[in-house]
């Protein structure tokens, strides 16, 4: 904030780069900062000879050690055609908030290892995101519960299906009444079939349905608009216009945001690569600044409670051209250039009066039907979820529950906390709790029951639209644990029945025909059931909202899941925890987000702890000043502060669910804060591995591409061939290259993650990373450009760039990082004595080093997760990204011995293969018709730092975006 | 004043000299020794497993081919060790009371699995692929040695980096053909390997890997 009046350099990482304290120049220049507190070992020289002499005599010892004792235990009984050694894949699928996304899991020996996204499944297409890449994780956490408790003490299945056969009967006598269920949103058709039957045998019973982060707003929206509820698709492929009024529809928590990062990212892709196609333009108005803000060609920055303001007056523009502000009537303009290809989408956490208005304009411009495409709701029954936790709340109050059965969820932790949850739940006689965690409301519930992870479930659930997706185990269930319809069962007087007997049955109700095996075993190979994707109805004509309530002037507080680890659902995974958050880089914590201006206003900084006051309810946490956020307004995040979620999450960070109110569940007004204290140490990336100010990022409009092709490519920055005196390689049979779309990137880290799974990447813990030491071999740097208060915000993701002059090679003085003939930078880690002069030579910073034993060596249950074909690393060993050189050999032994050449796309990298925005490609440069070849011939090809004569392998295509030049700032 | 050093000490001096630079060689070669014996390599040690299977039996005797229960040579990294059931597909019918295969009887009754004691282990940086070797007409007796003729399994190659880079640099000296791969009493007939080496490398495109990367990542 300092440094406002002074020239900002063109781009720039943070607000302290900016300030360029004295400090900060010390953090940023030191290669690991931090290190000498660690050796507190007051050396004298002698102490030091001594080491010396010893090391030296010892250095040659472990060579010769003696392979230690290993067993080997074949099968019993093998399976018939299978192969030890390779890897199988089965389809299954991941559900969130009720929603599921296809997936095909790896596993070894028969234990899942690697999440891919099921290319068949039409939310997926292959992509997944950072959630569904950790989640393999969770399922060897050691933190899980692992046993039927009752009352904190370890109890059994049998003791709990007698107890609770007891209290439904109890309630029986009466219909049911007393009887609730709670459940978080269901699609699932088996789940619903199964509570449906139940209800009907005891019609007093009542099933109350609640997610803290679920489609309030959406569904809201759709029975204002339409009468009753829908759902709401979008067709990114056919937008040429799109306005988004607060949704972040890019690989965020909205259902189908994978999907439409696809759809998106072609389009853009497409135009930037054949010039023809026309590229898609983005309008965004928001507060909080999202991956969609990233994306946008025009961000109009505002409060989050001013949105739905905005979205009037444009609703008016659109009625009645001429009346609006003038940036309004520009972005009205050109949808009415656009009809039936652009879409206005109204966000996930705008209320539901945004949902109508949306709704309005898309059938005003005839978007309705193909872009945006109305479909039956994919929930089982849809209802107003906070209106039915409410509900519950109540009749425990008035004493009308006797019996509770929490299937999954935590709302003792998530629920608003205006209705005091747990005060009401502690007067329920009978209450019961199936989880994946003994969490905050199993701390609560006289019976816990583990849950089985989905990787050991059988179960269904419906995708965005509608797809029936199949959930299929891999594995056993390790804890014992159970399903939803194992306790179901229980209800239903059917303990014994499996779970892949009743979802089975169930569509053996559905599908009652003489084919149904092979419709089985198609349907679990394809992990969906063909053609159950909701068809398109036509709603009648959406009524018009009442003018929306202005917004209250005065500081707005705005609830958010956390970018990385969502609602507080996967708080104890470590991998989401250690993932920088992609806008302010920040690990195991959440913040107080603040604009700049208005932290001056208010007399805060970034990390100064201040207490927030909202409508009685008081919580304390760190600010962080954004870039780009909206001023007068805090943007907090959901999925910490958690007291029983396991080693990982707990006593880190602050409750925000503690703020939250059951009557405007995304935002609220009239919040104060006040400064407690100062120096909350966050732990940031983002200072690190800085490349500092050289010109990483290139950018131009489509009209200045066109104009000027070479823009990306300067001539300033060429260097000849000749300038190196070493010679040049030859690359006889393959050389491996790497390109990355910044047009296409959205900056959603799934990359990071899935790197992390393949390569068996550890994490180091909070203190580790402030001391730079974290080790994920992809990063994402996050540039701005502009002014402090609003900025473009760029993502660019940096693994290795395989350099052909590599600086890191020449000076290894044990030979452990070397050239291959195919033109991958090796790096090998049984000769690493870990000098860690490669990392200081290397002008990337993409490589990383284990200063302690990061790896655990130690928890036998995290063994599993490995990926058995990469070494676990050591301590005192440099790694970094070896373009995923196991797919590669792999791909190569299988061609081999077909005797057949390698097909263009048949090594795919992690990072390619999880990409929702398809924006990395990797392939053969020796073949000039590979993708990655081709894409290398593309005029906006550059490389980073280019006049250093790496001549790296890895290289970028600069970003294109496609302003309205009405809008187009000089 | 009497001289310090009478004239014997020369030759203590000299042979005190020498037998320190012989001990220094004599560490030296120990250490090599050491390094290069059985106690470290556990060449031709032959391990003890809970039951005491004998190559030299099946494979001579009874002319049992490798792949019958190393099923996955050829498609997999890994050759595969017999489940239980290939034992008892011979051995429900022969030998049923053999004391000595009480383990594998027990093993199938009780669905508890064998334990072998792994007779070729690399470390565990070292990635491995059978299928890519055989295919390439690498044969198994190349590196695991007259296995037909052992009574109890030993290796027989230190299985050492420099040991795998020697064929890795030249394959010609190694190479036989395809249909000699499980050969166990495989030799190289006249004409010698020096002919038919670099013509099969021709023929079955045999790379000279020898890229770190080949083998570590």
């Amino acid at each position: 904030v300092k440094t406002m009046g002074k020239e900002l350099p063109r781009y720039w990482r943070s607000l302290e780069e900016l300030a360029q304290s004295e400090g900060f120049r010390a953090f940023v220049e030191d290669e690991f900062p931090n290190r000498t507190p660690d050796w507190n070992n007051p050396a004298s020289r002698r102490r030091f000879l001594t080491l010396m002499g010893a090391s030296i005599a010892l250095a040659g010892a472990p060579g010769c050690t003696v392979q230690p004792k290993e067993m080997i235990v074949p099968y019993v009984r093998q399976p018939e055609d299978y192969v030890p050694g390779n890897p199988l894949f089965y389809a299954t699928s991941w559900v969130e908030r009720g929603i599921a996304t296809g997936l095909l899991v790896e596993s070894h020996l028969g234990r899942p290892t690697k999440i891919e996204g099921n290319p068949s499944h039409p939310a997926s297409l292959g992509a997944t995101d950072a959630a569904m890449q950790a989640s393999v994780l969770t399922l060897y956490d050691p933190d899980r519960s692992q046993a039927v408790t009752r009352n904190g003490n370890i109890s059994s299945w049998g003791g709990f299906i007698t107890a609770l056969t007891a209290a439904r009967d109890a309630a029986g006598l009466k219909q049911g009444e007393g009887f609730r269920l709670l459940t978080g949103t269901v699609t699932s058709p088996t789940l619903a079939d199964q509570i449906q039957g139940f209800l009907a045998a005891y019609p007093g019973a009542k099933w109350h349905q609640y997610e803290s982060c679920g489609r309030h707003s959406a569904r809201a929206g759709a029975i204002a608009a339409f009468g009753r509820p829908f759902n709401t698709i979008y067709r990114f492929e056919r937008a040429r216009v799109i306005v988004s009024l607060d949704a972040d529809f890019l690989c965020s928590t909205m259902p189908g945001s994978l999907r439409y990062s696809r759809d998106y990212s072609a389009r853009r892709r497409g135009a930037a690569e054949n010039g023809d196609a026309q590229p898609p333009r983005l309008y965004i108005a928001e507060g909080t600044p999202s991956l969609a803000g990233a994306m946008a060609e025009h961000r109009f920055r505002m409060r989050t409670s001013e949105v739905a303001a905005f979205a009037a007056a444009f609703l008016d523009e659109v009625k009645a051209p001429g009346s609006g502000p003038a940036t309004v009537r520009a972005v009205a303009r050109d949808l009415q250039a656009h009809p039936g290809d652009s879409i206005v989408i109204p966000g996930e956490h705008q209320p539901a009066a945004v949902h109508v208005i949306a709704q309005a304009i898309n059938q005003r411009l005839g978007n309705a039907g193909k872009t945006v495409i109305l479909t039956d709701p994919v929930e089982a029954k849809p209802v107003d979820e906070i209106a039915s936790l409410t509900e519950l709340v109540t009749d425990i109050r008035q004493g009308a529950v006797e019996a509770l059965l929490i299937l999954g969820g935590n709302p003792v932790y998530d629920a608003p906390a205006d209705l005091n949850f747990l005060e009401a739940l502690k007067g329920v006689k009978f209450r019961a709790h199936l989880g994946l965690y003994s969490n905050e409301t199993a701390e609560w519930c006289h019976w816990h029951i583990p849950e089985a992870h989905y990787l050991e479930a059988w179960s269904d659930a419906r995708a965005y639209d509608g797809t029936a997706s199949i959930v299929q185990p891999l594995i056993a269930p390790i804890y014992g644990g159970k399903t939803r319809h194992d306790v179901m069962n229980v209800l239903g007087n059917q303990a014994d029945r499996s779970s892949h007997d009743t979802v089975r049955d169930y569509w053996q109700s559905q599908h009652a025909k003489p084919d149904f095996n092979d419709f089985w075993q198609v349907s679990l190979h394809d992990g969906l059931i063909t053609g159950t994707a909701f068809s398109e109805t036509t709603p009648p004509a959406a009524k018009l909202p009442a003018s929306p309530v202005p917004a209250a002037s005065g500081l707005e507080i705005v609830f958010r899941p956390d970018p990385a680890i969502g609602d507080g659902a996967l708080s104890n995974n470590a991998w989401l925890q250690e993932m920088p958050k992609p806008q302010n880089k920040m690990t195991w914590d959440n913040a107080v987000w603040i604009s700049p201006k208005s932290a001056a206003v208010h007399g805060v900084t970034t990390g100064d702890v201040v207490e927030i006051a909202f409508q009685s309810r008081k919580v304390e946490g760190p600010v962080w000043i954004l870039p780009g956020h909206a001023d007068e307004s805090l943007t907090v995040h959901f999925g910490y502060g958690r007291t029983r979620a396991g080693k990982v999450a707990n006593e880190i960070g602050f409750n925000a669910y503690a703020l939250r109110s059951s009557t405007g569940v995304w935002h609220g007004a009239e919040v104060t804060i006040t400064r407690k204290s100062g120096g909350y140490p966050f732990a940031v990336t983002e200072h690190t591995q800085t490349m500092e100010e050289r010109d990483p990022f290139r950018i131009a409009t489509f009209a200045e591409y066109h104009q000027n092709p070479e823009f990306a490519n300067p001539e300033d920055k060429h260097v000849s061939d000749a300038t190196t005196m070493f010679p040049q390689w030859e690359y006889a049979k393959h050389k491996w290259g790497m390109a990355i779309d910044l047009t296409a990137c959205v900056g959603c880290q799934a990359c990071t993650i899935a790197c992390q799974s393949e390569n068996n990447i550890p994490v180091v813990g909070k203190i580790e990373v402030a001391k730079g030491r974290h080790m994920n071999w992809l990063r994402v740097d996050r540039y701005y450009n502009g002014s402090l208060d609003d900025p473009q915000t760029y993502f660019q993701p940096v693994p290795c760039m395989h350099c052909e002059n590599a600086l890191c090679e020449l000076v290894c003085p044990v030979a452990a990082t070397v050239h291959s003939a195919e033109g991958l930078n090796e790096m090998v880690y049984n000769r690493c004595v870990g000098t860690r002069y490669c990392s200081n030579n290397c002008p990337y910073k993409v490589r990383r080093f284990n200063f302690f034993l990061y790896a655990d060596w130690d928890t036998q249950s995290l063994f599993g997760v490995r990926n058995p074909d990469v070494s676990v690393r050591s301590r005192g060993v440099m790694e970094k990204c070896s373009y995923c050189v196991q797919r590669i050999n792999s791909a190569k032994i299988e061609a081999e011995k077909q005797e057949r050449p390698l097909a263009d796309g048949e090594i795919v990298t992690a990072c390619q293969q999880v990409c929702p925005a398809e924006a990395i490609v990797f392939g053969d440069l020796n073949d000039p018709n590979s993708r990655v070849a081709k894409l290398k011939r593309q005029r906006r090809d550059y490389s980073l730092l280019e006049e250093l004569n790496t001549r790296p392998r890895t290289t970028y295509l600069a970003r294109l975006r496609n302003p309205n030049p009405d809008l187009e700032k000089g | 004043m009497a001289q310090l050093f009478d004239r014997s000490s020369n030759s203590v001096a000299k042979i005190s000299l020498t037998a320190i630079l012989l001990a220094g060689g004599g560490i030296i070669w120990a250490a090599y020794a050491l390094n290069a014996g059985s106690f470290t390599t556990g060449v031709e040690v032959a391990r003890d497993q809970s039951v005491p299977f004998s190559h030299k039996h099946h494979v001579s005797d009874d002319g049992i081919d490798c792949r019958y229960c190393h099923v996955s040579v050829e498609t997999s990294a890994f050759a595969g060790i017999p489940a239980t059931e290939t034992c008892m597909g011979c051995h429900s019918q022969i030998w049923t009371n053999a004391a000595m295969l009480e383990p594998v009887r027990e093993s199938f009754r009780t669905g508890k699995s064998l334990e072998w004691v792994r007779v070729h282990d690399l470390p565990d940086f070292v990635y491995f692929n059978h299928s890519i070797h055989v295919n390439k007409g690498i044969g198994c007796s190349t590196c695991h040695g007259r296995v037909d003729q052992m009574p109890l399994t030993y290796k027989v190659n230190t299985l050492y980096m420099q040991w795998c880079v020697n064929c890795h640099r030249s394959p010609e000296k190694y190479v036989r053909p395809r249909d000699q791969v499980f050969n166990p009493a495989y030799t190289t007939p006249a004409p010698n390997q020096d002919e038919i080496g670099p013509r099969l490398v021709a023929e079955y495109k045999i790379q000279s890997l020898t890229d770190c990367v080949t083998c570590h990542r």
